[in-house]
């Protein structure tokens, strides 16, 4: 029983909790035997993203880990017990029910508390504190009845309990005591900046206030200011600092510091060597260090040592820091304000744009020491880098604050990674260098983010440094001379261009040939629908002759949902309908029992068809008069349209009719990506046309056509290609752009990323397209029209043909419903149960 | 409409010495022959499996994706489903190899999965099963410990 030493941690906050998590994962055999008093009701929770309490109100997301981790791990967790003393002597203590524990080694981690200043009224109703579950939730219940609020300190936390205000339907205003923001990480210029941004977003910032007292009866009304101004409002929330929670510590005889915190040595052991302290109780070389990474690393320290005596020492801690805040970018890191003797400054202000960026340069202009960025802080990782590694400066240092100007906009950021020497820290949460993530690619073949994730750990963590380690993965690559060339994959040595132009000449039809005469191999899931896509684009033949080297959609010419079931869309050209073929549709949707939901394409989704139905409410929609709409292409999806000049009173062009024929052209064409056409009856633009691949907008003389912008996670708007078209002149564009854009652009390419990839730009593509630059447009016209020509309707295809009908099954040897299916009703309609992990 | 019923196949001899019959079966199941007994199920015509490509089969109740590598002349079985969301998919998804293993990639967010051994080839920890499965004059038999 004697060789088990008894750990007696007091604080369950977030690096108590790391420390056990820590010390777990050293002890697996449980030579110590861990003890855990907690304060609050509940196990350690995540107070870095406290904020999110607001829009979730569930602390459950918050927490670490459950109660039932403890007790997996054989930790006694002892919650709602404030430790109130401590015997040094009998190696006990005892908690605020009265409870004693006995302890071999004791580990302080009680963290910190607000500071509450001492002003006049500080004590009446309507004052909080931000700092733990508790009191947000009070906050949230005064919120309700109040209008007015202000957060007593600018500062970090502050700054995200304005943010909390303003969530709850307040009109916050911050009130900071220093001429400034954020004073311990921005300057002066840097804080103008976010406060431009925040006053933007509704917040009212008060600089140089001295409270001098809160007015009111029971709750706060009024906060008076020692300028003589005043401030009616209904709450406050004090955020002005941290007070270590040293005053068991200090009661039990430890030494503490004059300004609070437990002092410890560099092995976190505090006046009493059987007695550590970390996180924010301790105080390390007259620091207290308020930010989680530190604190982790104290516990890492602490445990460590526990096991091998004197492995490890803390150090002091880099605070750099970046972090959005109320959705602004802002960063400090290393000697922020250019403390070092004899420092210059290089600073970048863009108010418009709300960016400031303050780089420090040491005295002989060689190194970068520090700096600040607000409003963009994605240099961050490279200059923290360049500081902590003491790189050596490029020639011009003011490209690493504007990004070097001239070519190539993100050459600065990639190849700067491989500059970083070998014991650079890249994972910071796993402790992940430059050189082992290098090592990795080199020697053990890492090609991709998912390797070096299982083979280092590297990126799982935060997820921050991701960037970083997909860079370093292709640099490294690059070095040793691999994927210089953008090949399809491990099968074809060749880009999409290339294959295509060879599938052309040597008029291959069929993937088997193609991967026996100009690959190697049995293919894979990426190589199959690319060459799949070019077979479609260069012949158009009956995509399911080939059904298995199909994409998921294409393979059921239906759209996969959750649950496997599919769902079908019909072609409604330019969103227009009869009401005879609505009715169609609601009565096959009733029949097979199918969730309708119109689409942003102007079209009908019928949901939830399984596998073998698909055919036969194909087979009624066909004899309805519809046919596939190919919204399970990589192909013209819709062309949307306003009603246009025909019903409207603006409208100057007949947009409907011209959408129509636009779609009746390009329908079923297969392309690299898919491709969204709309067409605007006048400059109002009501089809959204600058949105899509093709966008056409009337004008009183023609058609303003706009190419190349899509949707989605990254929009872009489409440009202005040329003006004042007629129908003809349009479509010949379109033609000639469709064909380029698919001899051209790369696997799942979209339009807008092809013409920003495509060299020269838009002027190029003007000069190809319309002035004929490369001499190929008649050809490219001719590649169209035999699209066009041979045209066929997929779905009539397989009903008419009984051996593709055939593969339209769910089971091989059975008839059965896959029972597996599973349906919930939501809105009177159905709907698939949700995924299970 | 065809009907196929379960067709319960009484093989209890070594398997390996049949005649007439092309057998594959997933390498870390040889050691389990000498000690299990497997019964052998019928799943259905080597026809309904479209080539280079996959089918499912519903096989005591429980759902086996069958797959047709005609490029290799080799056959694989494995659970029908994906362990990432729970999805009842994998026969519809597309086969490969990956540095010549062979592998299926799942329709849905395309986590590959050896064909070999079920090992997930696209970095998570997930395994899917494999079975033994044979061919005999045309038909697909596959084999399930009991």
């Amino acid at each position: 029983m004697k060789n088990e030493t008894h750990i007696l941690v007091v604080g369950n906050g977030m690096v108590g909790y790391k420390f056990c998590e820590k010390l777990k994962k050293k002890d697996p055999s449980g030579i110590f035997k861990i003890t855990v008093l907690g304060e609050e009701p509940r196990p350690a929770y995540d107070r870095v993203h406290l904020s999110e309490y607001f829009s979730t109100r569930s602390a459950d997301h918050l927490t670490m880990a459950p109660e039932e981790w403890y007790a997996q791990n054989k930790i006694d967790l002892v919650l709602g017990n404030p430790v109130v003393s401590i015997d040094r002597e009998a190696k006990k203590v005892t908690t605020f029910p009265g409870a004693v524990y006995t302890y071999d080694k004791l580990i302080l981690a009680t963290g910190s508390a607000a500071f509450v200043p001492p002003i006049k009224g500080v004590d009446k109703d309507g004052i909080y504190v931000y700092r733990t579950i508790e009191d947000l939730e009070m906050m949230i219940a005064q919120a309700a009845k109040s209008k007015t609020g202000a957060v007593i300190g600018g500062g970090l936390l502050g700054l995200e309990a304005a943010k909390a205000l303003l969530d709850l339907g307040l009109k916050p205003h911050v009130i900071e005591f220093a001429p400034r923001l954020m004073p311990r990480q921005l300057d002066e210029a840097g804080s103008k900046i976010l406060q431009g941004k925040l006053e933007s977003l509704g917040l009212t910032i008060h600089l140089n206030k001295n409270t001098s007292y809160f007015d009111g009866d029971e709750t706060v009304s009024a906060m008076q200011f020692s300028d003589d101004t005043r401030l009616e409002l209904d709450m406050v929330v004090i955020s002005a600092g941290i007070k270590p929670r040293d005053e068991v510590a200090k009661k039990a005889g430890l030494t503490v510091g004059s300004r609070g915190g437990i002092e410890v040595n560099d092995t976190l052991q505090t006046s009493d060597p059987d007695i550590y302290a970390i996180g924010e109780c301790a105080l390390h070389w007259g620091m207290i260090y308020g930010l989680v990474a530190p604190g982790y690393e104290m516990a890492e320290v602490v445990a460590e040592n526990l096991l091998n005596p004197h492995a490890k020492e803390f150090r002091s801690f880099d605070m750099s820091t970046k972090l959005k805040l109320i959705g602004v970018d802002v960063a400090s890191f290393g000697d922020a304000f250019g403390a070092e003797e004899g420092s210059v400054a290089i600073t970048y202000e863009n108010k418009d744009k709300g960016i400031y960026k303050r780089l420090n340069l040491s005295a002989d202009k060689k190194r970068v020491i520090g700096g600040i960025l607000v409003g963009d802080a994605e240099s961050y990782n490279m200059l923290l880098q360049m500081v902590n590694n003491k790189m050596a400066l490029p020639p011009d240092p003011e490209d690493l604050i504007l990004g070097s100007r001239g070519e190539g906009k993100s050459e600065s950021g990639n190849a700067g990674v491989m500059n970083l020497p070998n014991e650079a820290l890249i994972c910071s949460c796993e402790g992940i260098s430059k050189g082992t993530i290098c090592h990795a690619v080199t020697d053990q073949e890492i090609t991709d983010l998912a390797g070096m994730k299982k083979c280092t750990k590297a990126g799982t963590g935060c997820g921050g440094c991701v960037p970083m380690v997909n860079d370093l993965i292709s640099e490294t690559l690059k070095s040793q001379g691999k994927v210089i060339k953008k090949v399809l994959c491990e099968h074809f040595n060749y880009s999409r261009q290339e294959l295509l132009d060879l599938v052309k000449v040597h008029e291959y039809k069929n993937y088997n040939t193609i991967l026996n005469e100009l690959g190697k191999g049995d293919g894979c899931e990426t190589c199959k629908p690319a060459v799949a896509s070019i077979l479609a684009s260069v012949w158009n033949e009956v995509i399911l002759k080939q059904a298995s080297i199909q994409d998921s959609n294409d393979r059921f010419l239906a759209n996969l949902q959750k649950g496997g079931t599919y769902s079908v869309v019909p072609r409604v050209a330019g969103g227009e309908i009869t009401a005879d073929k609505l009715i169609v549709l609601g009565e096959v949707a009733k029949k097979y029992d199918l969730y309708c939901k119109i689409t942003g394409g102007q079209r009908i989704d019928l949901f939830g068809a399984p596998v073998h139905q698909l055919p036969d409410i194909w087979e009624e929609l066909i004899n309805a008069g519809f046919e596939s709409g190919h919204a399970y292409g990589k192909s013209l999806r819709t062309v949307k349209s306003c009603v246009g000049s025909t019903w409207c009173r603006f409208g100057v062009q007949d947009a409907v009719s011209y959408a129509i024929r636009i779609e009746e052209r390009y329908k079923g064409i297969r392309s690299p990506h898919k491709v969204k056409m709309a067409v605007s009856g006048c400059v109002r633009e009501c089809a959204e046309a600058q949105g899509k691949d093709f966008g056409i907008i009337a004008t009183d003389k023609g058609w303003n056509l706009y190419v190349c912008g899509n949707g989605g996670a990254k929009p872009q708007h489409a440009l202005l290609f040329a003006s004042d078209l007629d129908d003809e002149t349009c479509i010949k564009y379109i033609d000639r752009i469709m064909i380029f854009y698919i001899r051209t652009a790369e696997p799942l390419m979209r339009t807008a990323t092809w013409l920003n990839k495509l060299e020269g730009g838009i002027e190029y593509l003007k000069e190809v397209i319309i002035h004929d630059s490369l001499g190929i447009c008649s050809q490219l016209e001719k590649e169209c029209q035999l699209l066009v020509d041979t045209y066929h309707c997929e779905w009539k295809e397989v009903v008419e043909n009984p051996e593709l009908r055939k593969r339209f099954t769910t089971f091989i040897n059975s008839e059965e419903e896959d029972e597996t299916m599973a349906f919930t009703e939501m809105r009177t309609q159905k709907k698939p149960a949700n995924w299970k992990e | 409409m065809k009907q196929w019923h379960l067709q319960k196949c009484v093989r209890k001899k070594n398997l390996l010495t049949g005649k007439n019959s092309s057998h594959v079966f997933p390498t870390h199941m040889n050691t389990t022959l000498t000690t299990t007994d497997i019964t052998w199920y019928k799943a259905g015509s080597t026809v309904d499996v479209p080539e280079n490509g996959g089918a499912c089969a519903m096989i005591k109740g429980k759902q086996i994706a069958i797959f047709n590598f005609t490029r290799r002349n080799e056959w694989y079985a494995t659970d029908n489903l994906c362990p990432h969301k729970q999805q009842m998919i994998l026969s519809r998804g597309m086969i490969g190899d990956m540095s010549s293993e062979p592998k299926v990639a799942c329709p849905f967010h395309k986590k590959t999965f050896s064909l070999k051994d079920g090992h997930c080839m696209s970095g998570d920890e997930y395994t899917i099963k494999t079975y033994p499965i044979k061919v005999e004059d045309g038909l697909i038999f596959i084999g399930l410990n009991e």
